[in-house]
Parts: C-alpha cells; sequence; structure tokens
C-alpha cells in the first residue's frame, strides 16, 4: 500500500512543516506539550522511513521511489527524488537519531524548548533531503539549508564559547560548498541539466575532471571532516548542546562521505583514479594521527570528536582504494569490499559516536562538567550508566561482536589487496583506538573517586535508559548480524564500482 | 507632425497621470492641516495604485516607440514601472509612521517621491540620451532634497551636499559622455547609435565617450570606485529616506544600465565588458571586506548594497540574454530583501531612538521572537543561502558568468561573498545568541506589521518557488 504513496517527500517534509508550525504556533510556558508534539512528528517521520526499508528492492540497481516533477523550469531544475541502496540505510538511519535526539533533549533543554525542538525536526527533513536528491540544485539547496538550523543550536543551546565555534563551522562549511556550486554550474554549461545522473555520464577531459574533482574535495572533506580541514569539527563539538553533537556525528559527517559517492567518484572517475593516492594519504593521516591527537585531549567531546575524525578516515580509505584494488586484482569483489565497509562504518559509526556523545551528556547534565579529571569513579555511583558507557567505549574501539568491528574489518581487509602498508597502518588504529577511548573509560568510570561532586550524580533515569538500551541493541545487532545492512547495497555498490572503472576520456 | 509626434500617446498615460496627481497633491497639501496631512499620503498611495493598473493595463508583448523615438515602451519597461510602484507604495507605507514621530510628516516627502517615480520612470522608457538625462536629474534633484528632508539634523544636510555635489560631477561626466558620443554618431537616438556605430571611424572619442558614460553610470548605481556617496547619504539620511533611495531607484539604474550598455552600446561589448569586470570586483571586494569593520547597521547595509550592485553588474556584463535576465531578477529580488531589512530598522526604532546601532539588536530573539525570524530571513538571504531568494538571484547571475567562460569570475565573485557572509551572521549572532540589554516593547502599527510579515515571507516564499518570476524576467528582456 506504500508503494503508491510519495513517501520521500512525506519523510523530507512531515518534519519540516511540523517545525514550522511549531515555531508559529507553540504557546511559551507550555514546554510539556512542546516536546511531545515533537516527538510524534519524529516519530511519524522515523515510521513513514520504514517502509523504505521493508520495501526497498534489493535486486535492481535502478532509483526506487522516486518522485520527478518540474520545479524551475527556466533553469531545468527538477523536484527529482530517489534512493538507491547507499543513500537509503543513510536516510533511515537519520529519522531513527533524530527521535533519539528528540527523547535526549527532554528535559536538559529548558529554554525556548519550541525552537530547539522545531530546528532539530526541520534539519532532519533537509538532511533527509539531500540523501534523497537526485538534482543536483536541489541537492545544494538542501545541503546548504541544513546549515541555518545547526547553526542556530549550536549558538543558542551551546556552551561559553559557543559564537565562535558556530561562525567557524557555518563559515568552514560554506566556504567548502560554494566551490560546489561553481562546479555544478560548470557541469551545468556542459551538459545543460542539472540531473545528477546525466553527469554520471557526461564526458569530461582530464583537466576538467580535475578541476571539479578538487571542487567537490573541498565541498565535502570539510563536512567528513579529512584532515587538514577538520579543526571546527572539535569546536563545534565541544560547544555544541548534546542533541547537536549527536547529529554533528551521527548525520551530518556522513553527508560529506555520501558526496564523494554520489558526485566524486561516478562524475569524475578518471580524476579520483589519478588522486587516489592524495585521498588515501589524507585518510591516512586521519586514521593515525588524529587518533594520536585524541590520545592527549582532556575534553571527553574533545576527544570523541578526534575519534570521529579518525573513524571517518576509515570511510574515506574504504572508498579511495578500490582503483588500486582492482588494478592489482582485476575484479570488482575486492574493491566491493572497500565501500561497502566504508558505508557499514558510516551506519556504524552514527550508531556509536551518537552513543558516545549522549553518554557524555548524561554525565554533563549531573555534573556540569566535560573535563575528564573532574571525574573518576562513575561506576560507583552510576552502575547501570557505567555498563552503557563501557559498552559503547568497546564498539568506539572496534571491538568484534559490535557494529564497529565490521566497517573496519572490511575496510582493513580490503586495503590489504591494495597494499600491505595501507592496512597496516589503518590497523594501528585499532590499538590507538582502544587507548584513547580506554584510557578515557579508565579515568572517568572507574578507579577512585577524586571529586566530592561524583558522589552526588544519580544514575540514570528511564528516559536515558531507555535511549541507551535502543542504541546499545542496534550496535550489537549490526555487530553480529550486518547482513541486512550489506544485502541492501551490494547489488548498488557493485553497479557503481562497473561505472567508475570506466574511464571517461 | 504633431500627427506622428501624438500617435499612440496612450502608452504614456502612467507618466502623464503620475505627473497631474504629483502636482494636484502638491498644491491640496498646501490647504492641508497638520491634522489632515494624512490626505496627501492617502492621495499619493491612490496614484501609485491607479498608476499600478494603467501600466498592467498597458502592458503588451509588443514593443512601440512615441514621442519621436525618444520614448519606448516594451515588456521590460512596463514590469520596472510595476516595480518602481510597489516598490515606493510600500515604502511610503512604512515611512509614514516613522516620519510623523519625529516632525517631518510634511507633504515634501510624499511629493519628491512622486516626482522621483516620475523620473524614473522617464529613465525606464528612455530611447534617447536626452530623455535619459531628463529622468535621470528629475530622480537625483528629488532624492536630493530628501536626503536634506530633516533640515535641522547636520548630519543630514551634510550627507545631502555631499550627495549633491558628488551627483553633479557625476551628472556632468555622463553628460560629457553623450556628448562625445553624439558627436561620432550624429544621434542622441539610441537606436540610431547602436547602428552607427560600427562606422564609427574615430575610436578615440568612442572609447573616451564610453568611459565617461560608465563613470556617470557606476556613480549613480554606487560601485567601486564611486560609492563614497552611498554610506555617508545612506547612514545620514532619516531611515525613511534611505529607505527610499535604496529600493526603487535601483531598478531604474537598472534600466539605465540596460538601456545604455546593451540598448545603445551592445556593438561595442567587448569594450566595456574588461571595464564592468574591474568596477564589479572591486565593488564586491571593497562592499564585502568594509561592511565587516561596520557598527552602524545602515552603514552596513550601504556597504552591502555596493557588493550587491557588483554582483548585480556580473550578469550584465556576460552579455547574453540569460545575463540581462538574471541581473533584472538579482535588481528585483534585491530591492525586496533591501526594502525588508530597512523596514526592520524603521519597526525597530521609535522618536529619540533610531535602532542603527548593531548592538541595538541584541537579544532580539528573546523581545520578539517573529521579528527576529523574519530578520533571520532577510540575512541569510542577502548573504545568498538557500532556500532564500537571495540564492537564486546569485545562482542565476553565475551561472550567467559561467556560460560566457568567465569561470574565474564567478570563482572570485563566490570567494567575496563567503566574506560577505560573515557580517550578515553577526548580525543573526546579535539577535539570537546575545542575551537583550534592554526589555521595552517593539510596538509598530498593525498595517506596518502585516506588509513588513509578507515582505519577509516573499523573500522565503519566491525563494521556494522562484519559477514565475525567473520565467518574467527571461521572458521580457528576450523581447
Amino acid at each position: 500500500m506504500f508503494l503508491d504513496w510519495p513517501l520521500l517527500s512525506l519523510v523530507i517534509w512531515t518534519p519540516i512543516i511540523g517545525g514550522l508550525l511549531m515555531l508559529a504556533f507553540a504557546k511559551k510556558g507550555n514546554a510539556a506539550n512542546t516536546r511531545i508534539i515533537a516527538l510524534l512528528i519524529s516519530i511519524i517521520t522515523f515510521l513513514l522511513s520504514i517502509p523504505l526499508y521493508t520495501d526497498f528492492n534489493i535486486s535492481t540497481v535502478g532509483m526506487q521511489f522516486t518522485q520527478n516533477l518540474p520545479w524551475i523550469e527556466t533553469f531545468k531544475i527538477n523536484y527529482h527524488l530517489g534512493i538507491d541502496g547507499i543513500s537509503m540505510p543513510l536516510i533511515v538511519l537519520t529519522t531513527f537519531m533524530t527521535v533519539i535526539v528528540v527523547i535526549a533533549g527532554w528535559e536538559v533543554i529548558k529554554e525556548k524548548v519550541e525552537q530547539y525542538m522545531a530546528a532539530f525536526l526541520i534539519m532532519e527533513g533537509l538532511m533527509v533531503g539531500v540523501f534523497a536528491s537526485l538534482d543536483a540544485a536541489l541537492f545544494y539547496v538542501f545541503w546548504e539549508a541544513m546549515l541555518i538550523p545547526m547553526f542556530i543550536v549550536i549558538g543558542v543551546w551551546g556552551g561559553e564559547n559557543r559564537v565562535y565555534a558556530t561562525i567557524k563551522f557555518f563559515l568552514y562549511t560554506f566556504f567548502g560548498s560554494v566551490f560546489m556550486l561553481i562546479a555544478l554550474l560548470y557541469l551545468y554549461s556542459q551538459s545543460n541539466s542539472f540531473e545528477i545522473l546525466d553527469y554520471h555520464h557526461l564526458k569530461l577531459g582530464l583537466t576538467p575532471q580535475i578541476l571539479i574533482f578538487i571542487a567537490f574535495l573541498l565541498a565535502f572533506a570539510v563536512k567528513v571532516p579529512m584532515w587538514p580541514v577538520h579543526t571546527w569539527l572539535p569546536d563545534a563539538h565541544v560547544e555544541a548542546p548534546t542533541g547537536g553533537s549527536v547529529i554533528l556525528a551521527a548525520i551530518m559527517l556522513k553527508l560529506g562521505a555520501y558526496g564523494f559517492l554520489r558526485f566524486s567518484l561516478p562524475i569524475t572517475p578518471d580524476a579520483s583514479n589519478e588522486l587516489d593516492w592524495l585521498m588515501i594519504t589524507l585518510s591516512l593521516i586521519a586514521i593515525v594521527y588524529i587518533g594520536f591527537v585524541a590520545l592527549v585531549q582532556q575534553d571527553m567531546k574533545k576527544l570523541i570528536a578526534y575519534s570521529s575524525i579518525s573513524h571517518m578516515g576509515f570511510v574515506t580509505l574504504g572508498f579511495f582504494v578500490s582503483y588500486q584494488i582492482f588494478e592489482n586484482s582485476g575484479n570488482l569483489k575486492g574493491a566491493a569490499l572497500g565501500i561497502e565497509g566504508g558505508i557499514v562504518q558510516m551506519i556504524s559509526h552514527g550508531f556509536i559516536s551518537g552513543a558516545m556523545f549522549l553518554c557524555v551528556g548524561v554525565m554533563y547534565d549531573r555534573l556540569h562538567s566535560r573535563q575528564i579529571r573532574d571525574y573518576g569513579g562513575v561506576v560507583n555511583h552510576m552502575p547501570k550508566f557505567a555498563a552503557f558507557m563501557v559498552f559503547f567505549a568497546m564498539a568506539n574501539a572496534g571491538l568484534p561482536g559490535t557494529s564497529g568491528f565490521v566497517g573496519e574489518f572490511m575496510v582493513i581487509l580490503s586495503s590489504f589487496k591494495a597494499n600491505f602498508w595501507y592496512a597496516f597502518l589503518a590497523a594501528t588504529t585499532l590499538i590507538i583506538g582502544a587507548a584513547y577511548t580506554l584510557w578515557m573509560i579508565k579515568r572517568v568510570i572507574f578507579g577512585k573517586v577524586v571529586n566530592e561532586a561524583v558522589t552526588t550524580m544519580q544514575d540514570i533515569n528511564t528516559r536515558e535508559f531507555f535511549f541507551l538500551a535502543v542504541l546499545a541493541f542496534t550496535v550489537l545487532l549490526f555487530g553480529v548480524w550486518p547482513a541486512p545492512l550489506v544485502e541492501v547495497m551490494d547489488v548498488t555498490v557493485v553497479n557503481l564500482l562497473h561505472h567508475i572503472m570506466q574511464s571517461k576520456l | 507632425m504633431t500627427a506622428t509626434l501624438l500617435t499612440n500617446l496612450h502608452l504614456a498615460i502612467p507618466e502623464i497621470f503620475i505627473l497631474c496627481m504629483a502636482s494636484i497633491i502638491l498644491v491640496v497639501d498646501l490647504f492641508l492641516t497638520d491634522k489632515n496631512r494624512h490626505i496627501t499620503y492617502l492621495l499619493s498611495q491612490l496614484t501609485l495604485v491607479v498608476a499600478f493598473f494603467l501600466t498592467l493595463n498597458l502592458f503588451s508583448a509588443d514593443t512601440f516607440y512615441i514621442f519621436s523615438q525618444m520614448f519606448i515602451a516594451d515588456p521590460m519597461s512596463s514590469v520596472l514601472k510595476l516595480g518602481v510602484y510597489i516598490a515606493t507604495f510600500v515604502t511610503f507605507l512604512y515611512s509614514k509612521d516613522y516620519l510623523k514621530e519625529r516632525d517631518i510628516f510634511s507633504g515634501e516627502y510624499f511629493v519628491l517621491g512622486l516626482f522621483a517615480v516620475l523620473g524614473m520612470m522617464v529613465m525606464i522608457s528612455a530611447n534617447s540620451f536626452l530623455t535619459l538625462y531628463l529622468g535621470l536629474e528629475l530622480l537625483s534633484l528629488c532624492l536630493y532634497a530628501m536626503v536634506a528632508l530633516q533640515r535641522d539634523s547636520s548630519v543630514a544636510s551634510e550627507s545631502a551636499m555631499k550627495y549633491f555635489v558628488l551627483g553633479a560631477i557625476a551628472s556632468g561626466m555622463l553628460l560629457y559622455g553623450m556628448s562625445m558620443l553624439y558627436g561620432v554618431t550624429g544621434s542622441l537616438d539610441l537606436q540610431i547609435i547602436s547602428q552607427q556605430l560600427s562606422s564609427v571611424t574615430d575610436k578615440t572619442i568612442l572609447a573616451f565617450g564610453l568611459v565617461f558614460i560608465i563613470v556617470g553610470v557606476a556613480f549613480k548605481l554606487g560601485a567601486v570606485p564611486f560609492h563614497m556617496w552611498v554610506p555617508d547619504v545612506y547612514q545620514g539620511a532619516p531611515t525613511a529616506v534611505t529607505l527610499f533611495i535604496a529600493t526603487a531607484p535601483k531598478i531604474a539604474a537598472f534600466a539605465m544600465l540596460m538601456r545604455l550598455l546593451v540598448g545603445g552600446l551592445l556593438e561595442i561589448h567587448a569594450q566595456w565588458q574588461g571595464i564592468l569586470i574591474i568596477l564589479a570586483i572591486s565593488s564586491m571586494a571593497i562592499g564585502n571586506i568594509v561592511a565587516i569593520a561596520q557598527t552602524n547597521i545602515k552603514r552596513m547595509l550601504a556597504y552591502s548594497t555596493i557588493s550587491h550592485i557588483g554582483f548585480l553588474m556580473l550578469g550584465v556584463l556576460s552579455g547574453t540574454a540569460e545575463g540581462f535576465a538574471a541581473s533584472m531578477f538579482y535588481t528585483i529580488t534585491y530591492v525586496l530583501m533591501s526594502m525588508a531589512s530597512f523596514g526592520m530598522i524603521i519597526i525597530m526604532s521609535r522618536k529619540g531612538f533610531e535602532a542603527d546601532q548593531l548592538d541595538d539588536y541584541k537579544g532580539l530573539n528573546q523581545r520578539s521572537p517573529w521579528l527576529a525570524v523574519m530578520m533571520l530571513f532577510i540575512m541569510f538571504s542577502m548573504a545568498g543561502v538557500p532556500p532564500f531568494v537571495g540564492f537564486w538571484a546569485k545562482l542565476s547571475v553565475l551561472k550567467a558568468v559561467v556560460s560566457a567562460d568567465l569561470l574565474w569570475l564567478a570563482v572570485v565573485a563566490i570567494i567575496f561573498s563567503i566574506i560577505g557572509a560573515f557580517y550578515y551572521l553577526r548580525i543573526i549572532k546579535l539577535m539570537y545568541f546575545d542575551k537583550a540589554e534592554e526589555s521595552t516593547p517593539i510596538e509598530c502599527a498593525t498595517d506596518l506589521r502585516w506588509v513588513f510579515t509578507l515582505n519577509a515571507s516573499l523573500i522565503l516564499l519566491i525563494g521556494l518557488m522562484p519559477e514565475s518570476l525567473l520565467a518574467l524576467c527571461k521572458q521580457v528582456v528576450m523581447s
């Protein structure tokens, strides 16, 4: 019955319109109702996105749930939506995490509740729009519009240094994106179309391809973020409210990686092949160097932020080793493993980093400190919470049996086929990752109580237990049974690889 | 002779109507006491509404020439005139209470405004150097007087004086350039000039004439390096007058640019393209960078205007119909945004408090979330962030530039727009992230509130559905 509904439009517009109505009509001082309405909207959106998974046809390469309406005919811009095996899991991740974030902000946010909730709902719709757009101009509109609610969220509900962090966040991402706009305009002038799928088949010379690749790289590398344009992320994460950090880490970072798969690789395959050394180098620097940077952090949120950058390095590594694997082995199976590993890592990192930020948020709500040295011995007073935190830390370190292991293992395995040293360097992160995460756990959760205030900390309540438990269950589920995730993307990824291995010259 | 001169006279009925009404209102106003002054206001608004329908009624897809080819009536002129009426109507509406509170609610504001409208209409429909100059001077003289409306204010008098002196020099330049072109082509008629250009032998005089004309136009537009008057006038004039200067005359200035460079001198496009590129880049650079250093919002918006003018020129200099349509779209959307931003200052201000410092906007979200959201629309739109209309304006202009093989210019433009984003973000920062320093409730009349809300919402709505306006611009430029 769902097949004839414009499901993607519903998933995009339900939260946006809901959020706008909330802004316009919510009564001040009636925060309780506002929260319930926000929760209802986010749950409805999540339910609407379920059929995208259940009715998804895993054997076809084409776009599904498509909708194509003329929007701006003068520029040949269409309201063209559709999803494939790469974007579908990310959309479900987005709608899922928004429900969690709404619950997580329940009692914590006391000021301007309606604006807070509206910002997250609008952001949800815009992010789904990015994943679902098949028209480059539509994509760009969602891509940029998304910055507005995030800018407000960090700036209004953030920490002490929030203004600096949020303006840095906005300008950094704006800077990257506008170059993508120029690249898209150039592609339009060549193809006379804004359809992304038309760009995939557009013949381009090597020089234009390289320039376009660099323009895309600026946009996506800032978002991922890759070393050396990552510096906005620790600032933004530290200052953002818990919900903002969760959405940033769980979904916004994935948009950059998604951009590589949807734009960079298929539109400029030859440039990607030429410049894969650059991408691999940057990824490895992110994995190893940023891993070491994470080791010395004193601020828990900063530590997790750096760990995110390091983990996202795996994603880009998995995407860009595919050329060398193909050259070495001549078959696509190995290359597919790398890209699929990257996508699994994206999804799993969405759950794990979201959960880690929520854990820090839970402690911050009680003690109003993010500093590691202010804690110690938390397990004595919050045993239930400690169990969750240790579990997510293990998942973050890539313990087998959790989803964190699956993606990293797939990427390391595939990079072996490209070059031993790639795999060697990438694998060291398992050690560094374990070191920084577990060391933090040791200092925060275990040990003696050094700070008197820790003794006053209450263990998690039902609400907190609920969202942590749901996330823990998901992490475990995909850790022991990643098949449903890999199955839906397999056909799409192999098709993508077929496409990018053919020269466009 | 009389027969030919007066054929199709009905095409000029809106101009004739505005002239008659302005004169009548001038006389009527003399017999009104201050208590009944709102009659002047209502009559002026009525005049604009009637003129709107007269022009709408005359809309035709064909082009006509009257008054011995000196006056042109084409679809573009109709659309631009409609834009002028709407902008002026809204300006009058925004200004009414502002003027009352400051005891300058006098007939002069409205009468001068109407004569300025007439000047703009003549400029928009000019098909000869003479008509163009006539319209321009009528407009400029009205604006000089309006800036000085608050005659007790030394700041206002100073900026009026500055505006007048520099404006007179620019008019002189323009006139000098026109005389040179008249010398080499033997005509004042823009069409004949454009036909004669290819056979001109003395290229030196042609080049000099071109340069002087561009200098004159650049001054009127406020492009760098002829921009010095803009910040002073914007800051010094009463906000109601700044609002007027920043909106409708920009439409007329765009028309002047189109009539002169495209209508008359398209033949030597290669020559003026280079000059406009330099003007455009320096306008975007100076406008955006200097705006960062401002603490007065009117002055900041003045620099923002300069940078927008740079962007607007990009479309014209690409030399294609697509580019002209893009610039026209840019002009209309810019006027929409500018109207809303100065409207905002007027709403925020009250007697004895001009709300022209950036700090006056601190914590606006606490005091009035609704106004804060509207201002957020305006600022993000000016910065060119989708889904607001400013994004489509920038997109269409950049698209024209890229199609004209000027990719590097598009990159330069985009870099300056990133720099520009900072000072728009700062306003949003002040409104949303800072605590309010005062809690005086913001009061404004109901009509003002509704029109402002409509104005700001249009920025979002046209941003979501830009197709009809884009198609309209394309259609009228094509013919």
